[in-house]
């Protein structure tokens, strides 16, 4: 038990050359559903652990602090871990079918290798407490998603893995120049460490530069508006099981590593009080939901239009941090975990649509609720949870966060968010009334999907709709979170 | 929780479409609202165990005259047009009646804000179902439009419901008052789906979009669970007087000059629905009894009304009053059901309207408000005028058009008479329908002052309508369009838009050239791209990262300043 924290990181990353080497489709398709439901048992059984007994601390290969490296499992990041991990189990039980119908065989290992190897990345950023070490998870994770980018089906996808990589390494370089700033101060990696004697140093020039530089670098790692390029190509044209992955987990945890920085390591009253963090980030996030949520009612074609309307999303979890209070913070861990889900069922149906009809052009879609009722029923129910109807998730970490906001009075901020619901009533309605309600294509057969991929679908919407009939669960990891970042720091 | 006749209806309304047979699907239509009606009378009074929320006290069921009255209204309601919808081949709306009026239960037995706010979303948006039902482009849009104002309803609820939480009231429902901002907010969200003057555009403008059967189910649940909010949160607000004296008047207007006879009754509800908010208005028991017990009488009689006018609709293919007439030869049994809901609008003694109306001029009465009770009186003349003359002598009298159709569907006249014997019922026997209300009175309709002065009313109204018919200056049936407060977004918002988009680059033409190259490069690269959608279509990666860096850049400059 002791081992957990290490075994979780490992065991993913791992199994990524053993899925090359099986050289077999399902077999590698195997490893990496068991290096899911690992890290997911891990997962679980370490949520458990820190909710009896605090937060756990492992030191690799016996290293005493600063000088080792330091994993820290704690109340901020189990809901992340649970979150990483499961929405890996869920790609890999929809990756089975959806692949075989994407690929070819042989790059179908390498794909799953991918897979394993972002999933072992973003578990250790999510894990770690040394600045350095996150910096090369950050990049192990970021280096598996642009190659699983750059396997998608149209030749677009090239250019939109390209671009991803530019950009995304630019983020990277920025983080790297932060944490070489603090470093140069400090002269420790280790977050607890640099926590401490930071927290001396509040008025450092060199120190605010740093936090600068981590703030962009990985603002570009979240899409935060106008840092968001990269993303609508990126989710749009890469291969279904990866955007199904990618967009419930990835920008999520560099939310997750920024909270980190900002509040265990520079601190939230320097972040938050000698420096403007709070006013920028609640003006980003503001212009975040107006701009993607109207540009989402634009797009012609419905994978575009769902990765638009994540970067509204993210500006959502963005005003949630920025607030810097409890129940903002709060209600960001509750959107995230919501989003994860319902963003994952949404790409999973897109996917889906996407194997029987060719294209994913709303044009295309006519009547398509009428052939392909289940399916379709599965989008609906997580497009209310995209617009925030009761009684489902999204209603739920929505309703958490106004009440946040109206506590700390950003009555612009909570205008900005409700017309950004709004335009997402219409966005997701557009769409809805095109599959329920124009006549399908004449002549056009009743289609099946595979039964696993349904399956996991259904599965991600039906969490949704009972983390919003019973919110207990997430609503006390949120809670905990919450208190454990602006609390004593923790790691 | 279990044990609300809402979740019956709801859940219930889930099975409609699965059952493939005719005859089971209509046996599980007809016994939801029964079942329901037993459940709900089944109920002790009081409220059902309460859960907590986020810390906020949540109670889903609460039992007490008021809220039973309603939930009974809406259910007789519910029931009626599932009778009304039975022949249908189309299981979504079937569905679609029997989870709306679900909803509308739901709202009036909540217990609190957010159970009330989570029905008054689902409410609108089950309903919106009904109207784009029609599935054409026409429905879809007016859809959108029912839709829009119905979730802005809903969000000014919700914010008003966190403003109250936020100043530690709580979430309990029961008297709000205007006290706070909170309370405004909650107000105009209700104001919104009751029609007050100015917001109440969505309903004439949409209502009658809806397919034969939508309108009959639109009508009776969303404003009358308006009427419940505010009887229950604002009885004795001097305001609402005066705003439901002018929902009473305007509508006459309107209703006189319009052509399509649906459009002619939703105008005559916001009219009905004024008298229930001067009620409210007036407060005390009286008032909050005659604005209950009218908002109860209306669900039956209006839809009765709009039952008729829809088979008029099914079976010829049109409500313009300037293409009907005399129908009464080919359709008696609807002519005679539909004049009987005639009656009872307009109040004749022996039908329900006069037990229910009554109460409300009486109120007006006791408290010696003069001026509001002859506007008052001067709406019924009008209600007499347009409802009670206008819709029978149009579609079933007036000129022969020479429709020679079959009479309506049994199952529509069976609901129709159901709803017919309901108002005469209420008529003859209103000892018993007052046991009902939420306040012990002492009240006797049937008094010789009150029935002559009645009756002279309805003469003198029927007289100055066959005067101005034969005289020829009564305003002709034509075929046109009349201006309302939707004009506002429907038509002058997207003009002065399009004004807009077109005034931008004519001045972008004639200022822009003298500033030069220099000034149009700039122009072109921030204003107008974005314009054009510069933002959606895909960026150069050289642009990303001069944002990257202009970001970087500029809060290094604000952090270091």
């Amino acid at each position: 038990m002791t081992q957990l924290p290490v075994l979780q990181v490992t065991i993913p990353l791992a199994c990524a050359p053993l899925c090359v080497l099986v050289r077999s489709r399902t077999a590698a398709w195997l490893v990496f559903l068991a290096a899911a439901l690992f890290s997911l048992t891990c997962a679980a059984l370490l949520t458990e652990q820190v909710a009896d007994d605090g937060p756990v601390r492992y030191r690799m290969g016996g290293w005493p602090v600063p000088a080792g490296i330091e994993f820290v499992v704690g109340d901020f990041s189990t809901p992340i871990l649970l979150l990483v991990s499961l929405s890996a189990a869920a790609a890999a039980v929809y990756g089975h079918r959806s692949v075989a119908a994407e690929m070819d065989a042989r790059r179908s290992t390498l794909l799953y290798a991918c897979l394993c190897l972002t999933l072992a990345g973003l578990l250790g950023l999510t894990v770690t407490g040394d600045v350095f070490n996150a910096f090369v998870f950050l990049e192990i994770s970021s280096l598996a998603t642009y190659t699983l980018i750059a396997m998608g089906r149209r030749r677009r996808a090239l250019l939109a893995a390209f671009r991803y990589l530019v950009i995304g390494s630019v983020g990277a370089v920025f983080v790297l120049i932060g944490i070489g700033l603090a470093y140069a101060v400090t002269g420790t990696l280790n977050m607890a460490d640099l926590a401490q004697r930071l927290s001396d140093s509040g008025g450092n020039r060199a120190v605010q530069a740093a936090v600068v530089f981590v703030f962009v670098g990985l603002a570009i790692k979240m899409a935060l508006f106008p840092l968001h390029a990269w993303l609508p190509a990126a989710y749009a044209e890469a291969p279904s099981v990866v955007s199904t992955f990618i967009a419930a987990a990835s920008t999520k945890v560099a939310i997750y590593v920024l909270c980190r920085f900002a509040f265990t390591v520079f601190g939230a009253s320097l972040v938050f009080h000698s420096m403007p963090g709070d006013r920028i980030g609640l003006l980003l996030a503001a212009v975040a939901m107006l701009v993607a949520s109207a540009a989402a009612c634009l797009q012609n074609d419905l994978r575009y239009l769902l990765a638009w309307s994540s970067i509204a999303q993210i500006g959502y979890i963005m005003a949630g941090v920025a607030l810097a209070t409890t129940a903002g913070l709060s209600a960001a861990y509750l959107h995230i975990m919501a989003h994860a889900v319902t963003k994952a069922a949404l790409f999973g149906t897109a996917g889906l649509l996407l194997i029987r009809l060719g294209s994913v052009q709303l044009s295309a879609l006519a009547g398509i609720g009428r052939r392909m009722p289940w399916t379709f029923a599965a989008f609906v129910v997580a497009g209310l949870g995209l617009i925030g109807v009761p009684p489902t998730a999204g209603f739920v970490s929505k309703w958490a966060l106004v009440a946040a906001l109206v506590e700390r009075d950003q009555w612009l901020v909570l205008g900005a968010l409700l017309a950004s619901s709004l335009l997402a009533v219409f966005y997701v309605g557009r769409v809805v009334e095109i599959a329920w309600f124009r006549e399908p294509p004449e002549g056009a057969e009743p289609v099946r999907p595979a039964t696993s991929m349904v399956a996991a679908v259904w599965f991600l919407a039906l969490l949704s709709l009972y983390f919003g009939i019973d919110p207990t669960l997430p609503d006390r990891l949120a809670d905990a979170a919450a208190s454990a970042l602006l609390g004593t720091g923790g790691g | 929780m279990m044990t609300s006749p809402a979740l019956l209806l709801i859940l219930g309304a889930a099975g409609v479409p699965l059952l493939r047979g005719g005859r089971l699907r209509q046996a599980l239509i007809l016994s939801l609202p029964v079942a329901g009606l037993v459940m709900l009378w089944l109920l002790p009074e009081g409220t059902s165990a309460s859960f907590a929320l986020f810390g906020l006290e949540l109670t889903p069921v609460r039992v007490d005259a008021l809220s039973r009255l309603f939930a009974t209204g809406f259910l007789v309601a519910a029931l009626l047009t599932s009778v009304y919808a039975l022949h249908l081949r189309d299981s979504l709306q079937q569905a679609v009646i029997l989870a709306y009026a679900g909803t509308a239960v739901g709202g009036a037995l909540a217990g609190d804000l957010l159970t009330l706010f989570v029905f008054w979303e689902l409410a609108g948006l089950s309903s919106a179902f009904l109207i784009w039902a029609g599935r054409t482009e026409r429905s879809y849009r007016a859809g959108m439009r029912y839709l829009v104002a119905q979730l802005i309803s809903g969000l000014l609820l919700l914010a008003g419901t966190a403003l109250r939480v936020q100043e530690g009231h709580g979430l309990e429902f029961s008297y709000l008052g205007l006290n706070g901002p909170g309370d405004a907010l909650i107000l105009a969200g209700v104001g919104l789906k009751c029609a007050f003057p100015l917001l109440h555009a969505w309903l004439t403008d949409t209502y009658p979009e809806a397919t034969v059967v939508g309108t009959v189910a639109l009508s009776p649940f969303t404003t009358k669970l308006a009427v419940y909010v505010l009887a229950r949160g604002f009885p004795g607000t001097e305001m609402l007087i005066w705003v439901g004296v002018v929902m009473t008047v305007f509508p006459i207007f309107y209703a006189v000059i319009e052509n399509d006879l649906r459009r002619v009754l939703a105008y005559s509800m916001i009219n009905q629905l004024g008298f229930m908010v001067a009620g409210v208005g007036i407060g005390g028991a009286l008032g909050v009894n005659g604005a209950s017990a009218h908002a109860v009488a209306d669900m039956v009689f209006k839809s009765l009304l709009f039952m008729a006018m829809g088979a008029v609709l099914l079976r010829t293919g049109t409500v313009k009053g300037s293409e009907l007439g005399g129908l009464y030869k080919s359709m008696p049994q609807t002519t005679v059901l539909c004049m009987i809901g005639a009656a009872s609008i307009s109040a004749f003694p022996l039908f329900s309207g006069f037990a229910t109306k009554s109460l409300i001029m009486e109120a007006v009465g006791q408290e010696h408000r003069t001026v509001v009770w002859l506007l008052l009186l001067f709406a019924s003349a009008g209600v007499f005028h347009h409802a009670g003359i206008k819709i029978p002598y149009f579609a079933f009298f007036a000129h022969d058009r020479g429709f020679r159709v079959p009479e309506a569907p049994l199952n529509m006249r069976v609901a129709m008479t159901m709803a017919a014997v309901l108002c005469v019922g209420i008529g003859v026997a209103p000892n018993l329908f007052y046991e009902l209300l939420p306040h012990t009175m002492d009240y006797a309709p049937y008094t010789a002052p009150h029935v002559i002065n009645q009756l002279q009313l309805l003469l003198l109204a029927s007289m100055a309508f066959t005067l101005l018919v034969r005289t020829g200056l009564y305003p002709p049936e034509l075929r046109s369009v009349n201006l309302d407060a939707d004009a506002v977004y429907r038509r002058a918002l997207p003009a002065g838009w399009n004004a807009l988009t077109r005034t931008v680059p004519r001045l972008r033409r004639t200022v822009g050239t003298p500033l030069g190259h220099c000034a149009t490069a700039l122009w072109d690269t921030t204003v107008r791209s974005s314009v054009n959608g510069r933002v959606i279509a895909p960026w150069s990666t050289h642009s990303m990262v001069w944002w990257a860096v202009l970001l970087l850049g500029g809060v290094l400059l604000l952090a270091l300043l």
